[in-house]
């Protein structure tokens, strides 16, 4: 601790901190640019001068850069004197000298950091009267503008993309007054995380190219506190609506979880909810519109009668369990493929009982040697990913300290990663997206995986069973990797479904309980938002739905593609035995196209869900604006049986049901919440045109809608002050209009929020498994057979995003994918194409080849999730044929 | 004086080329580095070097050997670096090109010596983009090096082994500032990089570095063979050795001069430059290069020591002088000074990249006749805004001094063009 003075008054604060962020958790409005909480200092903007005196007899001070001064006992500061307000607005005076002022017409007016800056230093009038010097933009993709005149170059966003993301592609050109920021050509943005340089830049230099399509002030949006929808992670969103319309998603703090970044998945993924193709009626046989009112009681007439339920990984416990309720445990089915539930059954119950903490986002990057088993985590779990990256640093952190290197001194550490890097290591089938960051790779097949995790347990621990025969270059990696993990003291293991894979999930589980480090961590990627909550819920299989509609007959299906699911001629017999098969969901499919009896439901904006993510925390996404009538939620359609359930009510009773899920109760407050006898509002201070939105319908201002179901109200009224900083839908504090306000809603700057971060964990490590045991044997390629491996893509693997025009614009073409030996025995070249027959049956695939020297022999990879890749199954086996009438590119 | 009064210089003959690997050994070339490493521990070089008092020539002064001590030496698997910073963009400068492209192996032995006292297995020499046949006469001369066993593996038969590469810079002023040469050196954009820690802990690669100018490595030989108590006997004043003095403006003879630290500047001017040319005379003069502030004719009897010099109210920077003379304008001259500090700013920090613009446009706007006379209060504020340690580096600081010392000795000459008077 230190005793600071700071303008004449006492402060405790942390000795050795950076005094920027001391000054800023202390209340203090002193402007910045370069520093970003989660970059660091560098020192390059000079905007955050203040006074330091030399002792209590110096009148005079010295200017120094808060970002760049450790805290010391004893120091005396001003932030008011004249000298540092003179240079904080001068400084500002400079900044401006090239910049446009034409804030009315900028896409960051009224959220950007750069105004607020303005506008706290005082600048008011500008004597430079040359000509500005100009840049010319570039194209960068579907999902960011680039408005490079508004730049004022303080580095962030290419120490953001390169540095802390590793892209590659995004550079800063040219030195003294004309250095630029952005691509050595016009292009797509390559990194997966580029669309948070959209709040890493203080201007209107990178802004979101899906808000302009629809573009609305900050202060028009209404928002409530969100969880993205698009994998398994859970990172907190807030996404803003206006005129019925989704128009954006940003991040949503959450110190534990995505802190300040999402992935481009997440933030670009939420087009589906505007989508053309959004079921918005009730319908029979996908063609007659009927009522609401006639839709809701064949549904509870169907309900009547004995009925088979499919719940759904990406549906809200709430859905699932209101669901699970109607149709009664034993009529209950996942809704999983057949594999996917084995696993995440498997996933479930070593988290439960396997005695190893599942981390949050926030411990995996404290981890000091990481093990990745089975998993591209870029594409199966994105913002893990980036994470991950940020692991690799802690020995570069370590090395800093040992040379009194302050860790927030975000160059300097930086200067010690070329010696000092935690080690990563990264067993998969192909080369991933983080390969840059590992110390070493394997590649194998899911079995070859499993079996390297397997012989790492072995070295770890010789109670630890040990794979027969493994050769002598895997045998070296393990231990190599072993001797890592065992000198870690937070050693991380990453498995997940994507490797579709028992064995690995096993082999992670070996591993971790083999590590002799009291802080071990496992973590499991999921595919879906919900699919841990699901899973943690449990019942029965979609194989066993399909054997059971012979005696039901009606099938409810909830948010849920069957075709995703299982093959597609299962699916077919499927509904076709059931005669009548309702179809609850928000987007059109191939399923809810053959549903007698369709209903529309509400998207995560639209209505409120509780989602379990990988870690094992239950999250609630809140409705941000009112669904269109008659679209409604899932849980709504379903427990309007039910004694019209309310929503706190209908979690309560899931909380009841399952002891597991016990705590998703205090996830979020209830609908009974208040602040001072008031709810929240979801719509900003600010927001305009409330009498004037509908003049044209009806001149009268129409009633608010109310919300009985949670804390917030569709209002601009409500508690203003003392709202838990996890529960505000806005990030908006006096003087700080820009998304940096989240530094005056956090228990120390990049720490937790104020009140706790949103969420609740409801698996703690306890208990123990024993070892597992089964070992595969090593994959052995057949002649003229291969392995299907199913890969998933950041951009085109999820069901939702994919309907979301710019991310659908990121898709990759689905690809069959070979190992250059393969294909030139099969005499095939990239841009050619094979005809894919499974011995499972079904039709032949034909699918443009790519060539991929990482992959093994003997594996056929193909990208995963698509319409035209659905009827392949995991590691099922298939014969190839160069396809015929096709030219080669 | 004799050749001893003159060790840099020593080998340079004005019928000769350059000297080479011969001509240098004739004078006891390489006799300091097998004194070094066949009979002086590494830290007893640094200790010699400390207490020779040796100045470091790239500008700040900074002692040599104190520099060398700071380097940690107690892993001996730690990877350390010598750099030899020969970037010499400062206008006006020009000893360091003297020195590589005339007596290529006296740099050479100062790096070796220097390496040894630290330790160090490779060493670079940063070169200016533009030093064509000082690169030539480096490569050459390293290779007679290599080929003399002076460098390689176990130098001269002792445990020490050391390889030097010459780098080309690409040609950016901030490249001689050290820590942006590092950057320029591993590839990366020539920005300078925070300090603490120093490059003496953490620098290229992020391990331990010391960069030494060149003129000052160029010393450490002598130093060796001859021993401290020779080299103190050379200075004049506070400062020990001798120094290249430079003078370039109209004088009668321009040049380059090696004479005793603590030479008086009149003594430079007057004896070895010649004085004023006919029809000329002096109105002021930058001591040691284009960053440093003007002095007055009538304090042409400092002695060029750092301390004295900083009194005077400048710096000893390079040591080049540069002179003004009554008929050039001094606005014109500063004008053209922040042009080219404008230019070489590297963009990193608002204050120099986007103030040193403002200060070079307002300047142009009063030659042009478009000045105010609020822009003068603009550009004082300018050298406020640039003033120590507001900035991230030296450069703005530097390029802030001429300016800021036009602007009090020749305020008249700026507000005649203001007031419609004219130049001069
Ligand atoms: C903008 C700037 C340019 C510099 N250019 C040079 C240079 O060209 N050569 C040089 O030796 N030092 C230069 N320096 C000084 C170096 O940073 C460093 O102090 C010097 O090389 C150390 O060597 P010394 O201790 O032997 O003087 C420059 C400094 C700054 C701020
Ligand atoms: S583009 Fe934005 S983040 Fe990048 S340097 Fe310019 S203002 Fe900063
Ligand atoms: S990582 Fe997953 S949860 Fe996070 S933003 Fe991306 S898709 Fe959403
Ligand atoms: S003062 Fe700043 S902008 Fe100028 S050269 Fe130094 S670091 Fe670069
Ligand atoms: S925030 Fe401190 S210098 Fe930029």
């Amino acid at each position: 601790m230190a005793t600071i003075e700071i303008d004449g008054v006492q402060y405790q604060v942390e000795a050795g901190e950076s005094l920027l962020p001391v000054c800023l958790a202390l209340g203090f409005d002193l402007t910045y640019f370069c520093w970003h909480p989660a970059l660091g200092s560098v020192g390059a903007c000079r905007q955050c001068a203040v006074i330091h005196y030399h002792d209590p007899e110096d009148q005079k001070g010295r200017l120094v850069m808060a970002c760049m001064t450790p805290v010391a006992d004893g120091m005396r500061l001003s932030i008011e004197a004249e000298q540092a307000r003179e240079f904080r607005r001068d400084n500002i005076e400079l900044l401006m000298i090239n910049h446009p002022h034409d804030c009315p017409v900028c896409e960051e007016g009224g959220e950007c950091h750069l105004q607020d800056m303005t506008l706290m230093s005082g600048h008011t009038t500008r004597r430079y009267r040359g000509r500005k010097r100009t840049h010319k933009n570039q194209y960068l993709g579907p999902f960011i503008n680039h408005e490079m005149n508004r730049c004022i170059a303080c580095y962030r966003c290419v120490r953001f993309y390169g540095d802390y993301a590793g892209g590659k592609d995004l550079q800063v050109f040219g030195m003294h007054n004309n250095v630029y920021f952005g691509r050595f050509e016009d292009g797509v943005l390559e990194n997966e995380f580029s669309g948070n340089l959209v709040e890493v830049c203080p201007t209107g230099v990178f802004t979101d190219r899906t808000f302009s399509a629809h573009y609305a002030r900050k202060w028009d949006l209404q928002t409530a506190p969100s969880v993205c929808a698009h994998c398994g992670l859970g990172c907190n969103t807030a996404p803003g609506e206006r005129y019925g319309e989704l128009r954006r998603v940003i991040n949503r703090y959450n110190g534990e979880v995505n802190g300040y970044f999402l992935c481009d998945r997440g933030r670009f993924g939420y087009g589906f909810v505007n989508s053309p193709d959004r079921i918005l009626k009730p319908r029979m046989h996908d063609r007659m519109d009927i009522t609401p009112e006639a839709a809701q009681q064949q549904l509870c007439d169907w309900l009547a009668d004995r009925a088979i339920g499919i719940g759904s990984p990406r549906a809200s416990l709430e859905a699932n369990f209101a669901l699970r309720s109607r149709v009664g445990e034993e009529n209950f089915f996942l809704g999983l493929g057949d594999n996917e539930q084995s696993l995440l059954e498997a996933i479930v119950e070593i988290l439960r009982h396997g005695g190893i903490r599942s981390p949050s986002l926030r411990e995996v990057e404290q981890a000091d040697a990481v093990l990745i088993l089975g998993e591209d985590v870029t594409h199966s779990a994105p913002r893990l990913a980036l994470s991950l990256r940020q692991s690799v640093r802690n020995a570069a952190f370590e090395r800093a300290r040992s040379l009194n290197i302050a860790p927030w001194l975000d160059k300097p550490v930086r200067e010690q990663q070329i010696d000092h890097r935690s080690p990563l290591f990264i067993a998969s089938v192909c080369a991933t997206r983080l390969d840059d960051a590992a110390a070493d790779t394997y590649r194998g097949s899911p079995e070859d995986i499993a079996r390297l995790g397997f012989a790492i347990a072995h070295d770890l621990d010789p109670g630890a069973p040990e794979p027969a025969g493994l050769n002598d270059d895997a045998r070296a990696l393990a231990v190599a990797i072993a001797d890592c993990l065992r000198q870690a003291r937070r050693p991380l293991v990453v498995a997940g479904t994507a490797s579709a894979s028992h064995a690995v999930i096993e082999a992670a589980y070996n591993v971790a309980k083999a590590l002799p480090a009291k802080d071990r961590q496992l973590t499991f990627t999921v595919p879906e938002c919900n699919s841990l909550g699901l899973a943690m819920m449990g019942g029965r299989r979609l194989r066993q739905a399909f054997e059971a509609v012979r005696d039901a007959g009606r099938v409810i299906i909830l948010e849920n593609d069957l075709y995703r699911r299982a093959p597609a001629w299962e699916v077919d017999a499927f509904l076709q035995a059931a005669g009548r098969v309702a179809v609850i969901d928000c987007l059109s499919s191939k399923t809810a196209e053959k549903a007698a009896l369709l209903l529309p439901a509400a998207t995560f904006a639209e209505t409120d869900g509780t989602l379990v993510n990988n870690e094992g925390r239950a999250q609630r996404y809140f409705q941000v604006y009112p669904a269109p009538e008659p679209v409604r939620g899932s849980w709504q359609w379903l427990s309007a049986g039910m004694d019209n359930l309310s929503f706190d009510a209908l979690t309560a009773a899931c909380a009841e049901a399952f002891p597991a899920l016990t705590a998703i109760t205090q996830a979020a407050p209830g609908a009974g919440f208040t602040v001072d006898g008031m709810k929240i509002p979801r719509q900003p201070r600010r927001y305009s045109g409330r009498t004037a939105m509908e003049a044209h319908i009806n001149i009268s201002e129409p009633q608010r809608p109310v919300d009985p179901e949670t804390p917030f109200t569709f209002s601009m009224e409500g508690a203003a002050a003392d709202v838990p900083a996890a529960l505000e839908p806005i990030i908006w504090a006096p003087g700080w209009n820009s998304n940096q306000a989240v530094n005056k809603f956090q228990d120390g700057i990049g720490g937790h929020l104020r009140g706790g971060d949103y969420g609740i964990r409801l698996i703690e490590a306890s208990g123990a498994l024993d070892w597992f045991n089964a070992i595969p044997d090593a994959f052995k390629p057949v002649k003229s057979q291969w392995r299907i491996i199913l890969l998933p893509h950041i951009f085109g693997s999820e069901e939702l995003s994919l309907r979301s025009p710019p991310l659908a614009e990121r898709s990759p073409s689905p690809l069959a994918m070979l190992n250059p030996s393969d294909a030139s025995a099969l005499a095939v070249q990239a841009g050619d194409s094979v005809e894919i027959s499974c011995f499972s049956g079904g039709p032949i695939v034909v699918l443009p080849v790519s060539i991929e020297p990482s992959l093994p022999a003997g594996l056929l990879g193909i990208t995963a999730g698509r319409q035209e890749t659905q009827r392949f199954r995991q590691s099922e086996p298939a014969t190839l044929k160069k396809a015929l009438g096709e030219v080669p590119s | 004086m004799d050749k001893m009064d003159k060790p840099l210089t020593q080998n340079i003959e004005p019928d000769r080329l350059f000297a080479t690997l011969a001509d240098y050994e004739r004078t006891g070339g390489y006799q300091g580095l097998r004194k070094a490493v066949k009979e002086l521990q590494p830290k007893e070089v640094q200790q010699w070097v400390k207490d020779a008092e040796l100045r470091g020539r790239g500008g700040s002064g900074f002692p040599a050997g104190l520099k060398w001590s700071l380097v940690p030496m107690d892993d001996a698997r730690q990877v350390r670096y010598l750099i030899a910073n020969g970037d010499e963009m400062e206008p006006g400068t020009f000893k360091d090109r003297f020195l590589l492209e005339k007596d290529p192996h006296q740099l050479i032995e100062g790096m070796i010596i220097a390496a040894y006292a630290i330790q160090a297995r490779t060493a670079y020499i940063f070169l200016r983009a533009e030093y064509h046949l000082a690169a030539r006469r480096l490569e050459q001369a390293l290779q007679e090096a290599r080929a003399k066993d002076y460098l390689g593996e176990r130098i001269l038969n002792s445990d020490f082994s050391l390889d030097i590469h010459l780098h080309t810079s690409a040609g950016r002023y901030i490249c001689g500032e050290e820590t942006a040469l590092i950057n320029a050196l591993e590839g990366k954009r020539a920005h300078p990089r925070t300090k603490p820690p120093f490059a003496v802990v953490s620098g290229l690669w992020g391990r331990p570095t010391v960069v030494n100018n060149i003129e000052t490595l160029c010393n450490v030989p002598h130093i060796i063979r001859y021993g401290v108590e020779w080299y103190k006997g050379l200075g004049r004043g506070a400062d020990h050795g001798t120094k290249l003095f430079g003078a370039s403006g109209r004088v009668k003879r321009p040049g380059l001069w090696e004479l005793p630290m603590g030479t008086p500047i009149r003594e430079i001017f007057e004896e070895q430059a010649g004085g004023m040319q006919a029809g000329f005379s002096l109105r002021g003069l930058l001591p040691g290069g284009a960053s440093t502030e003007f002095l007055l004719p009538e304090q042409l009897d400092v002695p060029m020591d750092y301390e004295a010099v900083a009194k005077a109210g400048s710096r000893m920077g390079t040591g080049g002088l540069i002179i003004l003379d009554d008929k050039t304008c001094p606005v014109k001259m500063v004008l053209n000074l922040e042009l080219f500090f404008a230019q070489e700013s590297c963009g990193w920090c608002t204050p120099c990249r986007d103030g040193l613009p403002w200060a070079a446009a307002l300047l142009q706007d009063i030659v042009e006749g478009r000045g105010r006379l609020e822009d003068l209060e603009t550009l004082s504020g300018l050298t406020r805004m640039m003033g120590l340690g507001h900035t991230f580096c030296a450069l703005a600081l530097g390029a802030m001094e001429p300016l800021q010392s036009a602007l009090k000795f020749f305020r008249a000459d700026f507000e005649r063009y203001i007031t419609g008077a004219g130049e001069g």
